[in-house]
């Protein structure tokens, strides 16, 4: 056992986090407009619109928009997020590799 | 997260397996740890349409559950209060570490994952108290802040911090002023991109010779302190002061990167340039010490020496073999710039990348069919933005340029052992003086 050392700790310091509000969910999306939100990363169009399939052969009753963002997924998007805020209920949001 | 928190639009984010960790992590670190998230297979780049549909049609990876039940529970399932979090929460850093062995504390600070995975010197305070003096700034004066990915939030470090991993690195006091210039970029060493990026940084002005750093032969190899050691602490600050790099969590490269354990750092060989120094290109002056870094190092190309009949083309044909996306920075031995100076009558280093420029070129089809240039580059050309908006407007067989000129650059390094030189995939991004670090 050898000697006691005292060192110190090397990590940074973290901001504090605090909460951001959630939106509240909808009763149903029967009649409701769903925005399918295409990162365009990795052909992440190509499965949006198999899921945009899905839904128009499973969920008949939801409609559905294909919405690529503007720009890189970097950029941030206001014009494609105050379109889908003014215009649809709801987001699917994809695809995270 | 922007559309769900800003915009009040309900959400669900579908995400691949591979990513689970990462994005839920993410979730929390910005507040909203109970963001509704689906997952699929990874992956789905390359995958037919049918495959695409059975991913939808199928179950969830992480969970076994079906993927589009989850999708829509995710939409019209209410929130309970314990998924919306803490109103707030900290995360204090102490400063000390518990007293403990030598090698028990070596082998914490591993499970910790707060080094490279090779031994580390470790930081008592009176080591630290060494590196501290050389520079005459307070411990407690915040130096930058960094993050693995634009998601995340910015961790602070101070010169402290910085002090505390140069300790680590092995770096002596002397070197403690391009350390902190480093650090006070605020780019990373640690991006947890999924392409495994590494950096670079290229130190210039008197201080490389002040504290003995190598241009010469064997400069971006293990056959120097300094250069060893100035990367080894500016990849230990990044992973450290950003708050961690741990593979899966806050590191996603996926085959990893082996420039990243000294982050390729060396100083630019001045004095046999036949061009100016490259922060003197950046605005310093040629007295002023300065440092300059790069990210998304990961390409190398490599030749001897510009041969008299086909250089135009060798230069072409290994330009044209990085990836379109991350620009050419030419590293050249003193022997091989003084060549293109004799080849090309480039007497200005501006001459030279003009013509790296013009020659960077591949038929427009095959420019925008590559994976990275699709993802990062065809999103901003149909937003307008230049100049890939005017490439997108190219016939298909028109060869357009690969690169933007003012992303290429040229760095002299090297002993002059034999002509041989390479081209690394790297995106410049600042250069900043050690000056104001002393």
């Amino acid at each position: 056992m050898g000697d006691r050392i005292t060192v110190l700790n090397p990590m940074g310091f973290a901001p504090l986090v605090t909460r951001k509000e959630l939106a509240p969910r909808l009763n149903t999306l029967d009649g409701k407009t769903v925005y399918l939100v295409d990162c365009r990363f990795d052909d992440s169009d190509v499965f949006l619109k198999q899921m945009q399939a899905w839904l128009a052969s499973h969920l008949p009753a939801v409609r559905t928009v294909f919405k690529p963002i503007s720009s890189v997924y970097l950029v941030d998007d206001p014009a494609t997020w105050e379109e889908i805020r003014d215009r649809g209920h709801a987001a699917i949001v994809g695809v995270g590799h | 997260m922007t559309i769900e928190s800003k915009y009040g639009v309900p959400t669900v984010a579908v995400h691949t397996d591979k990513f689970d960790r990462v994005v839920r992590s993410v979730s929390v670190v910005n507040g909203m740890p109970g963001l509704r998230q689906v997952f699929v297979p990874q992956p789905i780049m390359g995958k037919t349409a049918a495959e695409l549909y059975a991913y939808v049609d199928g179950l969830d990876p992480i969970t076994g559950r079906p993927v589009m039940q989850e999708i829509v529970e995710g939409l019209t399932r209410p929130f309970e209060e314990a998924e919306r979090g803490p109103l707030a929460f900290e995360r204090a850093t102490p400063r000390l570490v518990e007293p403990d062995t030598e090698d028990n504390l070596q082998r914490l600070f591993v499970d910790n994952h707060w080094t490279d995975m090779l031994p580390i010197v470790l930081p008592t305070e009176a080591r630290v108290e060494a590196m501290l003096r050389g520079t005459r700034r307070r411990p407690d004066e915040v130096v930058g802040r960094m993050r693995s990915t634009h998601f995340r939030e910015q961790w602070e470090y101070t010169v402290e911090k910085v002090a505390v991993n140069a300790v680590m690195a092995g770096a002596r006091p002397e070197y403690f002023p391009v350390i902190l210039a480093l650090g006070s970029t605020g780019v990373t060493a640690r991006s947890s991109s999924s392409s495994a990026m590494a950096s670079m940084a290229v130190v210039n002005g008197p201080v490389r010779d002040e504290i003995a750093m190598n241009a010469g032969t064997g400069a971006l190899g293990p056959y120097n302190h300094a250069n060893a050691t100035i990367g080894r602490a500016y990849g230990l600050l990044s992973q450290n002061g950003q708050g961690g790099s741990v593979p899966g969590t806050s590191y996603m490269g996926n085959q990893g990167n082996n420039y990243a354990y000294n982050s390729v750092t060396f100083a630019e060989n001045e004095e046999r340039s036949p061009w100016e120094p490259f922060h003197v290109q950046h605005g310093f002056g040629p007295g002023d010490s300065a440092v300059s870094v790069w990210n998304g190092v990961r390409s190398t190309a490599f030749t001897l020496g510009v041969r008299e009949r086909h250089w135009r083309e060798h230069v072409g044909d290994m330009l044209r073999g990085m990836d379109p996306s991350v620009p050419p920075t030419l590293l050249l031995d003193p022997i091989a710039a003084r060549q293109f100076v004799d080849r090309g009558g480039f007497a200005k280093k501006d001459a030279l990348i003009d013509w790296l420029y013009d020659h960077a070129r591949m038929p427009s089809s095959q420019y925008w069919d590559y994976q990275l240039v699709q993802n990062y580059l065809y999103p901003r050309a149909t937003f307008g933005e230049e100049p890939w908006a005017g490439k997108l407007r190219a016939a298909p067989d028109e060869p357009i340029p690969m690169f933007r000129r003012e992303d290429i650059h040229v760095v002299v390094v090297g002993g002059e052992t034999n002509g041989y030189w390479r081209i690394m995939g790297a995106t410049y991004q600042k250069t900043a003086s050690v000056d104001t670090w002393r």
